[in-house]
């Protein structure tokens, strides 16, 4: 009978650790960037000159209709076969895109932008028109509204379904396996195969990414408890 | 063009032949008006007669596509150029709209921000006052709409009496020209228009403000108001000081209107 044997996995911890981390800072700063561009499309998509609106929304619609797992796969291996490294001197690859790591956090951060800037857009559809006249009876500059009245407001509206695409999002960090950044699922892959310790490694991986989920769940509740307000 | 479409140069507001319409949809069929500076003006009418859309122009929350409206001399959201309207740029129109401070029917203040912040927040942002000038003021007009306690609260924690009143604090703090306030009541619980009403006749009887004051609160009117304007149809048909208004109403559809009210 199958006999269970964790200290492959104790002696093998800091595989496990350092995957976390990783595993943590490419969604961070995935997340991050994708925040940023995803706002900036959102409200491009809802102010900006219709021709802008049209590219916003195909590449919403493109991204989103897509799997991570592909875009992945064009910039690591795609890209540098059309712009070759060095024969070519097409540095700016290797500059933007110079390993595995920063190659998945700008993939995520594309990934992320499109379905961000979705949530975005609902949400600043959402705002309430009323206080948009409100700032603007008071003389601000539709720049000032927009930044200073429908942006807080509508990441207080917006707030509680971010939360879950993080989370989702944070999860498809293990995509990242696919090019060997050694992240969670890479490390676990590695362990399983190294010493054929399927499931204690990939249980290992499983409660890791589990317990991981549930702290920014309850991190992000946290948040939106200390917010005093509600738009009512 | 026969129509006198100049500034009365004695008026804070001048109104001159404003015309209005959504697609088929008459809804100002040449309003003229004049208010002078200090005056407390009443416009009451039955629903649907333009009165509140009149009050969104001189915000110019709503653009016109005829007439004039002027405010202290200045042609509001457009410029003129041979007797043609062309709209005015969006910083000119900015410009205009902090002169004439909007109270509305639902508050809407910014929920996002604590009652002192959305006193200081206009002052600081239009008129570049700086924080401890634009604090100190605030607290001052809150006071002065007895909310000096609720300074820190968010909109979702007061009343809709107290948000109206904070409401009220932001429109003075931006030292309009004109306070526009539109059915400010009509939104409360019965036992919340008094406090709003008393701010209200307090600010009027301390002159120096200019009111217009979409209302359907007949008593206010009556005691606070300089003049009673009564539109119908999209036109003023008939004004006055309140004891002819509301006593000796010429007009049938004033007769009516009053008549519906006491009913």
């Amino acid at each position: 009978m199958y006999k269970l044997r964790w200290e492959y996995i104790t002696n093998n911890k800091e595989l496990f650790i350092d995957g976390l981390l990783l595993g943590l800072k490419m969604a961070i700063l995935g997340l991050i960037i994708g925040t940023v561009l995803g706002l900036l499309l959102a409200f491009a998509r809802q102010y900006g000159p219709r021709p802008l609106r049209w590219v916003v929304t195909a590449y919403v619609e493109l991204i989103r209709n897509i799997p991570l797992l592909l875009i992945v796969s064009l910039l690591y291996f795609g890209l540098p076969q059309v712009f070759p490294r060095r024969s070519t001197g097409q540095e700016w690859v290797l500059k933007i895109l110079p390993d595995a790591e920063t190659t998945f956090i700008v993939a995520l951060a594309i990934y992320a932008a499109a379905y961000l800037a979705e949530i975005f857009s609902a949400g600043i559809v959402s705002v309430g028109k009323r206080y948009l006249e409100a700032g603007r009876s008071l003389g601000l500059s539709r720049t000032q509204t927009a930044v200073s009245i429908t942006l807080p407001i509508m990441l207080r509206t917006v707030l509680p379904s971010l939360g879950n695409t993080f989370i989702g999002l944070f999860k498809d960090t293990s995509i990242a396996v696919a090019i060997a950044a050694p992240e969670l699922t890479w490390a676990a892959r590695k362990i399983s195969t190294d010493y054929f310790r399927y499931i204690e490694a990939w249980a290992t991986a499983g409660v890791i990414y589990l317990l991981t989920c549930y702290a920014i769940a309850i991190g992000l509740r946290l948040i939106e408890r200390r917010i005093k307000w509600t738009v009512a | 063009m026969s129509q006198n479409l100049a500034p009365n140069p004695n008026a804070m507001v001048s109104i001159r032949n404003l015309h209005k319409h959504y697609g088929e949809l008459q809804v100002l069929k040449g309003v003229d008006l004049d208010i002078a500076p200090g005056e407390v003006v009443c416009v009451i009418g039955p629903s649907g007669s333009g009165k509140t859309t009149m009050l969104r122009c001189v915000n110019f929350l709503e653009n016109y596509q005829d007439g004039r409206i002027y405010v202290d001399g200045q042609l509001v959201g457009y410029r003129e150029q041979n007797g043609q309207l062309k709209p005015a740029p969006e910083k000119e129109v900015a410009k205009i709209r902090a002169e004439t401070a909007m109270v509305f029917q639902q508050f809407n203040l910014f929920p996002h921000m604590t009652a002192l912040r959305n006193v200081t927040f206009g002052p600081m942002k239009v008129r570049k006052v700086n924080k401890a000038e634009a604090e100190e003021n605030a607290r001052r007009l809150l006071a002065r709409v007895g909310l000096a306690d609720k300074a820190d609260n968010y909109p979702s924690q007061l009343s809709g009496g107290q948000q109206q009143r904070v409401a009220i604090a932001r429109a003075l703090a931006m030292e309009p020209k004109v306070i526009l306030f539109d059915e400010v009541t009509s939104a409360l619980d019965p036992e919340l228009v008094g406090e709003v009403l008393q701010v209200m006749t307090d600010l009027a009887q301390s002159h120096g403000v200019t009111m217009i004051v979409v209302t359907h609160e007949m008593g206010f009117a009556r005691d606070v108001a300089d003049r009673i304007v009564f539109m119908d149809g999209g036109v003023v048909v008939e004004q006055g000081p309140p004891s002819q208004v509301l006593e000796h109403p010429e007009s049938e559809r004033l007769q009516a209107f009053l008549r519906r009210l006491h009913s």
